[in-house]
């Protein structure tokens, strides 16, 4: 067993990027574990619980990058660190590209640049209020995916923002469409008519991809991070980027996607949906609205693809419970033959918060209340959902859509506990995601059936993909790979929730699979 | 920039923080410039904070 370490001093990378090489690392023969980290107090903490704390590593401050390698042979370890620099040294070439020099700060890239018109900010959420004031004060339009910005801070962003008429796209923004071009996790979809404001990255995602399925295309996808239509940030954003799809010629449909907003906001967003002079679909998961006209309230966010291409091409559409009830009912009968040997429970292990909430909302109504980490109550329930990508489940590890291995663990356990019969997934592809989602999930899944197996109980896994055919991961095979390990894969995160409760209790199916007349 | 004349326009794109996301947008053909970012004043938020203030003062 040899560990070797080593620092680099003033070498700032990102968690993204930190994440990327441990993996490519632990894949190098003889490895056993790797830390790449920055040099934080918490950090020194784990890399000593790991094991990987050595005399190098004790003087790396928060500025300084830790790598350290456990591995079989010194050789081994020492080849490990090589492939490290080889690593960030093919991103900086790739980054420098268009610069000779990559610059440090946001004043002398806008020098490079003198054209910018957005400024995308990811950075460590204490740094963010500072770096997007900076760029609103030189007129720049804001991205902004960091979290962990307070209220007050966001409220005196948009403020800004607003007074000068830029967009402040969060913070806590997952993924927006500029002008056709995707911004943090992003599904490829084609341009076209349909406009949103989104309140909700994976929200945004879900309707993106389904639309695209239906031959459908975007014309600006506005995120305005998950607070704005609180009552504290009182819908900042959400006004402007109704204005602005209001005056859009590109944009003939709009949908805004939201949790419920709050009862103070209402008034002033049913008066600027009422006047935009577009149809409209509003989905605010499980809040049907009553808002009437030309607002069309839907309940999930599958329903808000096709209430907008009605919209689009002046035609009817009612939501249903299943799209195709006949292929329901062969998967309804297959799932039902393990019934005996499974668990009583669902189990929902997702990444997406918003495909948790709308899960958690649908299962709520047609099996009673259910546990959760997304709201209180459900005590007692055999069933739960959890987001995994929620704050107190993060802390400071990466996000799960970032780094799957959270979800894995989880699901191995799952095949541990005699309470689980089914586990419900959600898959979320596009860029800036994991390039192999589903391989990492499937390898998972084995291993819990297998240890369920050895217990004399069967699991049943039932997922829906967020993805589209032009997703680098390649949908297709995504789905092949979850199919051929045995999960039930629907065609929306609603269906699949639904599906689910149905193999929990059949007798559902009276009003959820209707016979034909 | 106005948001309504954003709308209209080729987007050209300053990226801080994670580096996957300018790396994204290179591969699409999207101009886009990666900051080498770090925290600035070497991490200390205070300092951070005081800097903010010269940033609004246009005296300063």
């Amino acid at each position: 067993m040899a560990v070797r370490a080593i620092i680099r001093p003033s070498f700032y990378k990102d968690s993204v990027a930190l994440m990327r090489v441990a993996e490519a690392l632990r894949a190098m023969p003889g490895v056993r574990e790797v830390a790449a980290l920055m040099g934080t107090p918490a950090n020194h903490e784990l890399l000593a619980s790991a094991g990987l704390a050595t005399a190098e590593t004790k003087e790396a401050g928060p500025g300084d990058l830790v790598l350290a390698v456990d591995a079989e042979s010194d050789a081994q370890a020492a080849a490990a660190l090589v492939a490290a620099d080889d690593f960030f040294g093919a991103r900086r070439q790739a980054l420098e590209a268009t610069v000779r020099i990559l610059p440090r700060t946001l004043d002398s890239a806008l020098r490079h640049m003198p054209g910018a018109n957005l400024v995308a900010i990811s950075v460590p959420g204490p740094y963010a209020k500072f770096e997007a004031m900076r760029a609103l004060r030189r007129g720049v339009h804001v991205f902004l995916f960091s979290d962990n910005v307070s209220l007050a801070d966001e409220v005196e962003l948009k403020r800004l923002a607003v007074h000068h008429r830029l967009l402040c796209m969060g913070p806590d923004c997952g993924t927006a469409y500029v002008n056709g071009v995707g911004l943090g996790f992003a599904n490829v979809v084609p341009r076209g008519r349909i406009g949103y404001v989104a309140a909700s990255g994976t929200g945004l995602q879900a309707v993106v991809s389904h639309l695209a399925a239906l031959g459908e295309g975007i014309s600006q996808g506005i995120g305005v991070g998950g607070r704005d239509l609180s009552a504290d940030v009182g819908g900042l954003m959400t006004g402007l980027a109704l204005e602005a799809l209001a005056a859009d010629s590109a944009t003939e449909v709009v949908v805004l996607i939201s949790k419920p907003p709050a009862r103070s906001v209402l008034p002033r967003l049913e008066a600027a949906l009422g006047s935009l002079g577009k149809p409209v679909v509003l989905c605010c998961l499980g809040e049907l609205s009553h808002f009437g006209g030309p607002v069309r309230g839907v309940s999930t966010l599958e329903d808000a693809a096709h209430a907008a291409a009605a919209a689009l091409h002046r035609r009817q559409w009612a939501p249903r419970a299943f799209g195709d009830p006949d292929a329901i009912r062969g998967r309804l009968t297959r799932i039902s033959a393990g019934a005996e040997q499974r668990g009583r429970g669902i189990l929902g292990l997702y990444t997406g918060g918003t495909l948790a909430h709308e899960a958690r909302l649908l299962l709520d109504a047609l099996l009673g209340p259910l546990s959760s980490n997304l709201a209180p109550g459900g005590d007692g329930s055999p069933h739960r959902i959890l987001d995994l990508g929620a704050d107190e489940l993060t802390a400071s590890r990466p996000h799960p859509m970032l780094d799957p291995g959270l979800r894995a663990h989880r699901v191995r356990e799952a095949g541990r506990d005699p309470t689980v019969g089914i586990i419900l997934l959600d898959l979320v592809l596009g860029r800036g995601a994991h390039t192999d989602p589903a391989g990492l999930l499937t390898a998972a899944i084995y291993d819990a059936r297998t240890a369920a197996a050895r217990a004399g109980r069967s699991l049943a896994v039932v997922a829906s993909v967020v993805g589209t055919a032009g997703d680098p991961q390649g949908l297709p095979a995504q789905v092949a790979r979850l199919e051929a390990a045995g999960v039930d894969v629907l065609p929306s995160n609603a269906q699949a929730a639904r599906f689910a409760a149905l193999a929990i209790r059949p007798d559902l199916s009276s009003t959820l699979l209707p016979e034909p007349p | 920039m106005s948001l309504e004349t954003l709308l209209g326009q080729p987007l050209q794109v300053i990226n801080l923080g994670v580096d996957a996301f300018a790396l994204e947008l290179q591969a699409t053909g999207v101009p886009v410039v990666h900051v080498d970012w770090r925290p600035p004043a070497g991490g200390d938020l205070r300092l951070v904070k005081l800097l903010a203030l010269l940033d609004e003062d246009p005296e300063a």
